[in-house]
């Protein structure tokens, strides 16, 4: 039978924050390392360090194997019809910077409607707001259905024969739900729009399946998978790729360079310029092959009677909102309320007190906080290697805070 | 349950303010200084009401936490009635306070209620919310010294 207890594999579970045991519940900003990351980012650096890609001896071809491993390892993850339609990027915001400023830059013209959704995180907003702004385009908004869920009357209504680009996130980064991204998929290819979908907040929860979804370019942070910082993906399909001028130019991207011309290498190295986070990549498919020997069924087997928990459990608390669907079936493991007018961030130092580490703020949403009429939130957020306990901790906690407060 | 430690970030005079905010106001036809906390999305406007060199009137509007709307309550009654120089004494000297820095026991008097705010000095994630507003009526009266030309 398998194994439904993980906590032993992440070290930072059995420390302490002020005097009271680690109660992580913030999830959706980072995940914690499990061993095996700490331990292949100190195996590569210890045995396996060369640049990658540029060496004819053995310890750069050791680096370059381990390297291009993880992008077979990331397009089979995705389900993406080839590995080239995989590169290493910063982060999803490095990523969906890039889809606007090559896809975006090439393509969108004074106009044109970009769409996007209320939901969304400032870093697939901002890139867009910027694109539209300097090509004449129009920004459009989808807007959410009065439980909180996008809305796809609405998003019939705003995507239209002037799109060219639909922005949205897979997952939402406060509201908890997950979205019909192959719908939205189907509209906007109707249009002859294509579909760039922000994955930072699901792939670590839901199986990914960029074909099923059809999107045309899916990005994520290795850090929100259990992976390091600094290392994100893109995804896209290679027909688009292939009419993309690069973003970047250096190092690594060519195949010959004369003096007043350069040919390109070919894909995906031509968007991959300079030396890369080669520590980073190793450390995301050391994060990918423990993930997946998890698997996603034991994943949400863990993770939904948590968030069921974490939604009953505030329910019963006076003076609680929750924002984004109360049903725990329209539910991911992100759960944003307030606690009566108390702000935020007097919530958060209170459960902090506590151990209980959760976000407080705009969560990078300024427009869907504007959206809800308020101007933060509170924010707890489960991993699989959260248990009941920590959701007792930080139930009981939050009751602590109400007395406190009087509220 | 070291919960029991907010008693030294909240004390009562925090949590007066908070409930019945000094001087929250706005008053017409005089110059104001409007600061966000990005990290919250916190904001602070203040505004100052300078004759002769002194700060006749204090006010301030904004949304925010506990914190930052007691900071900026208790703010408006240490400036008000202060002659100018006293007043950016007093805004350096609550900067050191909350920073940790022991002020001498006048300068701790001159800042009265706003003093207790040392505690936030044991809780670095909130300081940015005590000083918001005090950053606010910093910026204002460097704007009055411009206005006046004056350049120390």
């Amino acid at each position: 039978m398998k194994k439904l207890n993980y906590r032993a594999d992440f070290p930072i579970l059995t420390t302490q924050i002020n005097g009271e045991p680690l109660t992580y519940l913030d999830n959706a900003a980072t995940s914690q390392k499990p061993q095996a990351v700490i331990d292949a980012l100190t195996h590569y650096y210890t045995t396996d360090n060369a640049n990658v890609h540029r060496g004819v001896y053995t310890l750069a071809a050791k680096a370059t194997d381990q390297y291009e491993a993880v992008r077979d390892q990331v397009a089979a993850f995705l389900h993406a019809a080839r590995r080239e339609e995989v590169f290493f990027t910063r982060s999803a915001t490095d990523s969906l910077n890039w889809v606007a400023q090559t896809y975006g830059d090439q393509f969108v013209t004074a106009g044109d409607e970009i769409v996007v959704t209320v939901m969304e995180h400032h870093s697939n907003l901002v890139p867009w707001q910027q694109l539209a702004q300097r090509k004449h385009a129009t920004l459009k908004y989808i807007g959410l259905t009065a439980d909180g869920q996008l809305d796809l009357a609405d998003a019939r209504r705003q995507i239209t024969a002037k799109t060219k680009l639909v922005a949205v996130a897979h997952a939402s980064n406060v509201l908890g739900v997950t979205n019909p991204v192959a719908t939205i998929a189907k509209l906007a290819h109707a249009q002859g729009a294509v579909v760039v979908v922000d994955g930072a907040q699901a792939v670590a929860h839901v199986p990914v399946d960029v074909q099923t979804l059809d999107a045309d370019f899916y990005a994520f942070s290795g850090h929100k998978v259990y992976g390091p910082t600094g290392i994100g993906v893109l995804y896209g399909k290679y027909a688009l790729l292939e009419q993309l001028t690069p973003a970047q130019f250096g190092g690594e991207m060519i195949s010959d360079v004369d003096w007043q011309t350069t040919e390109f290498a070919a894909i995906p190295a031509r968007f991959e310029a300079g030396t890369p986070n080669i520590a980073g990549v190793i450390g995301l498919g050391a994060a990918l092959t423990y993930l997946q020997g998890v698997g996603f069924d034991a994943v949400q087997e863990l993770e939904q009677p948590l968030t069921d928990q974490l939604l009953t459990g505030l329910s019963q608390i006076d003076g609680v909102t929750v924002y984004g669907p109360r049903a725990l079936a329209d539910h991911g493991p992100v759960v944003a309320f307030n606690l009566a007018h108390l702000h935020p961030h007097d919530v958060a130092t209170g459960l902090d007190m506590a151990g209980v580490e959760v976000r407080a703020g705009h969560h990078c949403a300024q427009p869907l906080m504007r959206y809800l009429k308020v101007t933060a939130t509170v924010r707890a957020s489960v991993g699989f290697y959260n248990n009941s306990t920590d959701v007792e901790r930080f139930l009981t906690a939050l009751q602590a805070v109400k007395e406190f407060f009087h509220v | 349950m070291s919960i029991l430690n907010l008693k030294a970030l909240y004390q009562t005079v925090i949590l007066e303010n908070a409930q019945a905010l000094h001087h929250c106001e706005t008053l017409t036809g005089v110059p104001s200084v409007t600061l966000h906390n990005p990290s919250c999305g916190d904001t602070i406007n203040v505004q100052l009401v300078i004759k002769d060199q002194t700060i006749e009137q204090a006010a301030f509007t904004g949304d925010g936490c506990t914190i930052s709307q007691a900071s900026a309550s208790i703010m408006t009654d240490v400036l008000q009635g202060q002659p100018v120089s006293a007043a950016r004494q007093r805004i350096a000297n609550f900067s050191k306070l909350i920073t940790g820095t022991q002020l001498s026991p006048a300068a701790q008097h001159a800042l009265g209620d706003a003093a207790v705010l040392a505690t936030v000095a044991e809780f670095p994630t909130r300081i940015k919310c005590a000083t918001l507003a005090w950053h606010a009526a910093d910026q204002l009266l460097t704007m009055g010294d411009a206005t006046n030309g004056r350049t120390n």
